[in-house]
């Protein structure tokens, strides 16, 4: 597969495109389809794939808010409502927007760094696999009416096997450490890319600040992630085999679980925000056409929240009955986080200022994110003031203030990435009225959805109720947020819809629509399947603004630009100057990744169903097919 | 935007509003010092928040109003499709202005460091504060009550022995000490009116003390999700002149008071004969399961099923005939018994003062 050369293969081209298309070429067909290894092509996967989870995700939440729209409804059952919340919550964070940012990521960093893919192609492509399988695993159980109905926070020991002796929350535990497989994957390929793979003369501090949002979201992941995987395993050894680890009876505690849960799922806030972040500070400047004032602090902010997300987890167990001290220095890392949280909004606004805004759809969605996200950050510090966090802790509040940090964070700025990258992606550009429409529909939407729950906290609304009572004054707050909730999910479809209609109809967006200074813009609209014509030789932090020779998408090699023909090539860099080192030979298509995670599949439902001989098969597969993949083929080594 | 500008001042007035509202259990209508002092942390949130929220919002604004005609972003260059094709990048790459923003990084972090660090550093200093002050009671109390949490009620023990359930009776103007713990899952003990709330942990007792300024009904609820019935674990809290409060907790403790009528001594028969004492203690009977409520004084308590329904015979007369219809997944199954013998245990259980 890899390079030999045939004798009676065609002569080489001519031009060095010709080169690069023949090299890089993948036959059309069901081989390609299913072993593609580009990252644009996985990096759209993970994109259609995440979104196609925030409309189920969605569609929960509809359901959820039609059942509190008054008092005492029965649309749902209490069954049914707990296990939608729990899926929404699992949805929402698992399966749309780390996805979704991981797709970004997968299409734009490799772009952005002045790559020709993810240093781990084939590991990309099990990612995804992993994710798409995962995915499935968890909605399958819908099928059989057990979805899991304990949150997405899952507390022991509701979750245990003597109050939820059914499946439900084994599709959970081995759902999660299933797709933990795919976020580490991921990560390690972010990490090792952005480190390894940048454009000669790519120094640290030219890195675009959404890259180092991405790092600093695959950081958290590695160093965040075992933590979960590591109490859900502990969790399916109490359910199946009577570990007791969580079991206060035995010996065992609950509150083990809490610490080990938002070890992770503190972290996990800021691996769905950092990104979000990180979109931001890629919009604005283009969009103000001036270069992002404060570069080196929004980036030092990024990596400081990436840190001190690690020492807050315990401000979600202020009730618990933690002793005061270690309360205290939870309580004042929880302050301190909001500081480098608002270097970059400070940055954000001044790059405002210094520059002129073009007020269109990308640049509207960043303008409410940043209200959105700062008003969900004061209430985030109220919650860091612990009497404070005990008196609305658990109440309505905390929805309210988690769905303006993570709507904020998350989704408006993807929606902004949608408009400005769209035409990168798809080649065509998204309408532009339609896309203010959707805008505006969704702003006034999730402020009318979501505001008003701050008040039911206050006014002593629980969360995760089903029911309440008509005589508590809540109603009308309640009816407000549902009908901002389906305002929102219109404003959503307007989107989403544009999407399609542009990818079926859009005009022609042309290589740089926006007149953007990172390196996406050097290549064409869609990318190639080899990125650039010539790897460039970066020279300043907006390489598109400062060198003029970028514009015509080959930078000529007495510039800097490397034509790296003969195989699937790309330049390996220092990790700190980016200086050239190496000629990296990236691997082809291939089939592995995709057995490898079906076999992870098969091992999945074995061990959710019991069914131990095929756990045994399952794992034979895994085996199987981690030999396929590494099996050794000729010369180069492709990983 | 200007309805962002009006955010604010519409909570204000939400919040002022609702303050005063009869039964809504608000954080920001406490009646206890306790959540009075939670109450005055709120506000100092709430107007450094509400400040700096019209800060931002006037920046933003403000760049707003500074935007070009969205001509100059074009819209996008129609045939610049291939690679090799960028002219009209370059050429529009004109009204980019890079020159250094002097004041840009001193600003960022004044803004962003300085300024925030310093209001940040005297709210944590404040909270911590009020967490101190919350820490102890005025006086030491001279009552404790242990409050255990079940799918989905409360049950309540008194030092002399009493048992109730859902009603957490305490002496008003006086502190006292709450033991929580559970018999089962995790749930979390909360009257917004009086107290910040504690978690009830099975394996754990957590303690705290609450304290309500005069007589009166406090509503709470369970904050911890518990289950199926998490909606509907309701309690309140009864806070009683002192003298009254000493009268009624030497009543509780006595045994159940014996039926007076002919249908409530059938009532007491059945009660004790079929499946309701495998699960209910009624005092002074032969009643003593433990996995239901202490039916001992029902007709004190002013509602059945943890705030559910109201306490009378008719909903009482439902709620054994049928739990699972009023409140799905309890662990009370439905009944065997006539609705003859439902009547009677209705009366027996009804004359229980």
């Amino acid at each position: 597969m890899a390079t030999t050369v045939v004798s009676d293969a065609p002569p080489r081209p001519a031009t060095t495109v010709e080169r690069l298309e023949d090299d890089w070429a993948e036959t059309p067909g069901l081989g390609s389809w299913v072993g593609t290894v580009d990252h644009k092509r996985i990096g759209l996967r993970y994109l259609y794939t995440g979104m196609a989870f925030f409309v189920a995700g969605g569609i929960e939440s509809l359901l959820i808010r039609t059942q509190l729209a008054g008092p005492d409804l029965d649309v749902l059952g209490p069954e049914a409502y707990n296990q939608l919340f729990s899926m929404h919550g699992v949805t929402m964070m698992f399966l749309f927007a780390m996805p979704v940012l991981s797709g970004f990521g997968n299409f734009f960093v490799p772009l952005m760094v002045g790559a020709r893919d993810m240093a781990f192609p084939r590991l990309n492509a099990f990612g995804y696999w992993v994710l798409l399988a995962a995915g499935i695993f968890l909605y399958s159980s819908f099928l059989v009416g057990r979805a899991p109905d304990a949150g997405w926070f899952n507390y022991v020991p509701l979750a245990g096997e003597a109050f939820t002796p059914d499946i439900n929350i084994d599709f959970y535990a081995i759902g999660l450490i299933f797709l933990g497989i795919s976020s580490t994957a991921g990560a390690i390929n972010f990490i090792v890319t952005i480190l390894k793979l940048r454009a000669p003369g790519m120094i640290l501090n030219r890195i675009p600040v959404f890259v180092w949002g991405e790092l600093a979201m695959a950081l958290q992941i590695v160093f965040a992630l075992p933590a979960l995987t590591l109490a859900s395993v502990l969790l399916e050894l109490d359910r199946k085999f009577g570990f007791h680890f969580y079991d206060p009876g035995e010996g065992g505690d609950p509150v083990l679980w809490q610490h080990l849960f938002w070890i992770f799922g503190h972290p996990e806030v800021y691996i769905v925000a950092l990104p979000g972040f990180g979109i931001a500070s890629a919009i604005i400047p283009t969009w103000v056409r001036r270069p992002l004032v404060g570069y080196t602090y929004v980036v030092i902010g990024e990596l400081a929240v990436a840190l001190i997300g690690f020492g807050v987890w315990v401000h979600h167990m202020f009730t618990v009955g933690l002793p005061n001290i270690p309360v205290g220095f939870i309580s004042l890392a929880s302050f301190t986080v909001a500081i480098p949280s608002s270097i970059q909004v400070f940055a954000w606004l001044a790059t405002l200022i210094a520059g002129r805004p073009i007020l269109r759809t990308p640049l509207l969605f960043v303008l409410g994110f940043i209200f959105i996200f700062v008003v969900g950050g004061v209430t985030g510090v109220m919650f860091a003031a612990v009497p404070f966090d005990q008196a609305v802790h658990d109440s309505y509040f905390v929805v309210a203030h988690m769905h303006y940090v993570l709507v904020g964070s998350a989704v408006f700025p993807i929606f902004g990435a949608l408009y400005h990258w769209g035409p990168k992606m798809t080649g065509r550009l998204l309408d532009e009225r339609w896309g203010k429409v959707s805008f505006w529909l969704m702003f006034v939407g999730f402020n009318l959805a979501f505001f008003p729950q701050h008040l039911l906290g206050l006014f002593g609304m629980p969360r995760r109720v089903y029911s309440y009572d008509g005589d508590l004054g809540w109603d009308a707050y309640n009816l407000a947020s549902s009908i901002g909730a389906f305002i929102l999910a219109l404003g959503i479809l307007v989107t989403i819809a544009n999407w399609f209609w542009a990818k079926a109809r859009g005009e022609p967006a042309g290589n740089d629509p926006w007149r953007g200074e990172t390196l996406e813009w050097y290549a064409s609209s869609p990318p190639a399947p080899y990125n650039f014509v010539t790897v460039p030789t970066v020279r300043s932090r907006e390489p598109m603004w400062d060198q003029p020779e970028l514009a015509f998408g080959a930078q000529a090699p007495e510039d800097g630009g490397r034509p790296l023909t003969g195989g699937h090539l790309t330049l390996s860099t220092s990790m700190l100057d980016a200086r050239p080192q190496a000629i990296v030979h990236m691997p082809h298509a291939s089939i592995w990744p995709l057995l490898f995670s079906l076999a992870l599949l098969a091992l999945a439902y074995s061990v959710l169903l019991e069914l131990w001989p095929l756990t045994a098969g399952a794992v034979v597969a895994c085996g199987a097919s981690v030999m396929g993949w590494f099996w050794p083929r000729g010369q180069t080594q492709e990983t | 935007m200007p309805r962002n500008r009006a955010l604010p001042a519409a909570a204000v007035a939400a919040l002022a509003l609702a303050a005063c509202g009869g039964d809504t259990p608000s954080v920001l209508d406490p009646s206890s010092d306790a959540g009075r002092r939670v109450e005055g942390l709120w506000w100092v949130l709430f107007w450094i928040s509400a400040v700096v929220v019209a800060v931002v919002t006037g920046f933003l604004l403000a760049a707003m109003r500074r935007r070009r005609a969205a001509r100059e972003a074009g819209d996008g260059d129609g045939e610049g499709e291939g690679e090799g094709d960028g002219a009209a990048g370059a050429a529009g790459a004109g009204d980019v202005d890079t020159r250094p923003v002097p004041w840009g990084d001193p600003f960022v972090v004044l803004a962003g460091v300085v300024v925030p660090g310093g209001i940040l550093a005297v709210t944590f200093v404040f909270s911590l504060g009020v967490l101190g002050d919350l820490v102890d009671p005025p006086e030491d109390p001279a009552l404790e009550v242990e409050v255990v949490g079940h799918t989905w009620w409360w049950e309540v023990r008194y030092p002399n022995g009493a048992v109730t359930a859902n009603e957490i009776r305490i002496p008003a103007g006086e502190s006292v000490e709450l033991v929580l713990t559970s018999a089962d899952v995790i749930h979390s003990f909360w009257v917004p009116e009086l107290q910040v709330k504690k978690d009830n942990i099975p394996g754990r007792a957590n303690r705290m003390w609450i304290m309500a300024d005069q007589a009166g009904r406090f509503r709470g609820q369970c904050a911890e999700f518990c289950g199926l019935q998490h909606a509907h674990m309701e309690l309140e809290v009864v806070a009683m002149p002192p003298d009254e409060f000493e009268d009624w907790m030497a009543d509780e403790a006595e045994p159940a008071a014996e039926p007076q009528t002919t249908e409530a001594r059938d009532g007491s028969e059945i009660f004790t004969t079929a499946s309701c004492a495998g699960c209910h203690t009624i005092r002074g009977t032969s009643a003593d399961g433990t996995l239901g409520p202490d039916l001992t004084h029902l007709a004190d308590r002013q509602t059945i099923g943890a705030g559910l329904v109201p306490l009378t015979p008719e909903d009482l007369a439902g709620f054994i005939a049928d739990a699972q219809d009023l409140k799905p997944g309890a662990t009370m199954p439905p009944t065997e018994l006539s609705p003859q013998e439902v009547d009677a245990v209705v009366a027996y259980l009804m004359g229980l003062e």
